[in-house]
């Protein structure tokens, strides 16, 4: 696609959501792995709190989500005083709070196919595992991830599509800063505001690709992959 | 000494009392119903359950106590798990080495081709656990356990889920381990057929509680024991090939108390085997049966005579060479030939089968 097609503003913020999406999966794969294991795994009742937290960014409007991201992480809010004082920028209007309000946005949808993926793997491979000398990080790695791949995969296209898509968060948190927090998402609200609905439709419609390819993805893996697993 | 239990559970739903001291070689049948605590046995054995206050000791090595618990990857055990445990992500070969490549070179006592060619796995390398039928997946299961070169092998119910054409196919190879292994196997079985084809020693466990535990020739004949009680109640007997009569078409199994004839076998002279006498078919005779058909005759005398489930029926332990037989008898030739404990007899054997 030739530069004349799309504006450099709307590549710019084309580019920003991409690394938006692409930073929060990451980050969001680091930490979810863990936590997920834990749901999937443990007997304490504290689970059900854990979950209904994980699952809260799902039910939550996003705009209240980020407004009170926007009082943490602004220059009153604790957030906002504890980088303060050790001397960094504050997060707030910045690419920085974006992906953390993209985090909390899409955690849900890495958590629970995550949780469900280790919850498939059972116990008794764990044991297998056990009884064939691999310690417990050894187990994790070796047996745990590659039987709970689909989970890795769903997780990860789920939510860089919905980090694609997020637009209420953004707004809140971000503003609109073009070339720094001005998402594609934003950018085609923008354009359908000042009734620029060429450039609207051109956005719109390579977010809509973008997204059913990465659907497209994810069934496909899903599709393939528990006719291996079927009679595990 | 080799495996000391001493493990004393209570939970609401269950207990488990055990104290004993495994042998430290052979087969071990951990046998009793479903429920009776096997299971949870061998995996406090394995170190999968963690009973409070238990011990649990391995030749001069503590594997449980009050202070220490060592975790299962660390116990130098092999598991066979009672369904098929294969790592579907993996195929045969990946999940033979899974266990071999964790265990350090110097350690290893078992060689990845010698496994395959014991459990005969030469063409099933390639494939993963979903190509492979319920049998073969057990198959590699089992030279899996058998690649982290385990000093002791823990066997739960590997054959109950399969069919009796796949335990046909797996028994032989779990014979031939025994033979060919010098590691004490403990294998949980609710099959009577199957204990007495392999085992040596037998735990009898009845509601989580060690009823009895000893050599299999001893306790499948206890009278105060459920086995002996059976409806397919009988004995065993170790013996060896003694001659080949291919014009009768028999082979005769010299066993201590004579020889025993079979029909003609084709193994070798000398080769250790177990023959079977099913209580319902010994008769027993004053004197020296003459002119009978039956071929199998047994001189012994009565160690005891206890009843059975039927009131018609008396259930005779013999000794023969100083090991036990069971002869299941009506009361009424009990009482018509005056058996007693103490008197001299003859044992006639009217099938003997032979485990392997």
């Amino acid at each position: 696609m030739s530069a004349s097609f799309y504006s450099p503003d709307d590549l710019v913020a084309l580019w920003i959501s991409l690394k938006l999406a692409a930073i929060t999966v990451v980050l969001l794969l680091l930490l979810c792995t863990p936590m997920a294991w834990w749901l999937a795994m443990t007997r304490s009742r504290l689970r059900v709190v854990g979950e209904a937290m994980a699952a809260l960014p799902l039910v939550l409007p996003p705009t209240v989500l980020g407004f009170y991201l926007l009082l943490f992480l602004g220059p009153h809010g604790w957030g906002g005083r504890l980088m303060h004082g050790l001397g960094m920028q504050p997060l707030a209007f910045s690419f920085g709070g974006l992906v953390l309000g993209s985090m909390l946005y899409s955690m849900p949808f890495v958590i629970q196919p995550l949780q469900g993926a280790f919850q498939s793997v059972g116990v008794r491979a764990l044991e297998v595992a056990a009884t064939l000398r691999a310690s417990p990080l050894d187990r994790f790695f070796t047996v745990a991830v590659p039987l709970a791949r689909r989970g890795f995969i769903t997780g990860s296209v789920l939510a860089f599509a919905h980090t694609l898509g997020e637009f209420g968060v953004v707004l809140m948190l971000g503003g609109n800063i073009p070339g720094r927090t001005q998402t594609a998402s934003i950018v085609i609200f923008n354009h359908a505001e000042a009734f620029d609905y060429a450039a609207a439709q051109r956005l719109s419609l390579t977010l809509l690709i973008a997204c059913f390819a990465l659907l497209l993805i994810v069934y496909a893996a899903n599709r393939r992959v528990p006719e291996i697993a079927a009679s595990a | 000494m080799s495996l000391a239990l001493d493990i004393s559970w209570s939970r609401p739903d269950f207990r488990l009392t055990v104290d004993c001291e495994f042998p430290d070689s052979g087969i071990t049948a951990l046998f009793g119903r479903s429920g009776s605590g096997k299971t949870t046995l061998l995996r406090c054995i394995a170190g999968l359950e963690r009973a409070p206050r238990a011990t649990v000791r391995f030749n001069a090595d503590v594997w449980q106590d009050d202070h220490h618990f060592l975790p299962p990857h660390q116990r130098p055990l092999g598991y066979v798990f009672q369904e098929s445990s294969l790592f579907s992500h993996l195929d045969a070969r990946a999940n033979l080495e899974y266990g071999l490549q964790r265990v350090p070179a110097a350690r290893r006592r078992i060689g990845f081709d010698q496994a395959v060619q014991f459990m005969g796995l030469e063409s099933l390398l390639a494939h993963r656990a979903g190509e492979l039928s319920a049998g073969q997946r057990q198959r590699v299961a089992i030279a899996r356990a058998l690649l982290t070169s385990p000093q002791l092998l823990l066997m739960d119910e590997p054959l109950s889920n399969l069919d009796l054409a796949s335990r046909a196919e797996i028994l032989p190879h779990l014979e031939r381990l025994h033979d060919a292994l010098s590691i004490p196997i403990v294998y949980v079985s609710h099959e009577i057929g199957e204990v007495t084809r392999i085992a040596d020693h037998i735990a009898l466990l009845e509601g989580g509680t060690l009823r009895a535990f000893g050599p299999i020739h001893d306790l499948l004949t206890r009278p105060d024991l459920p086995l002996a009680h059976l409806e397919e109640a009988g004995s065993v007997f170790e013996g060896v090939i003694a001659q080949h009569d291919a014009q009768y078409h028999l082979s005769y199994v010299g066993i201590a108390a004579g020889r025993l004839a079979i029909s003609l076998r084709d193994a070798p002279l000398g080769q250790r085997v177990r023959v079977r006498i099913d209580a319902r078919d010994v008769s027993l005779a004053l004197r020296p049966p003459e002119q009978t058909s039956i071929t199998n005759i047994l001189p012994g005398r009565v160690m005891d005579i206890s009843d059975d489930r039927d009131p018609a029926q008396r259930l005779v332990r013999i000794d023969v060479g100083g090991r036990p037989l069971l002869a299941r008898i009506t009361l009424r030739a009990v009482t018509q030939l005056s058996i007693a404990p103490g008197i001299a007899l003859y044992a006639q054997v009217k099938s003997v089968a032979l485990m392997n």
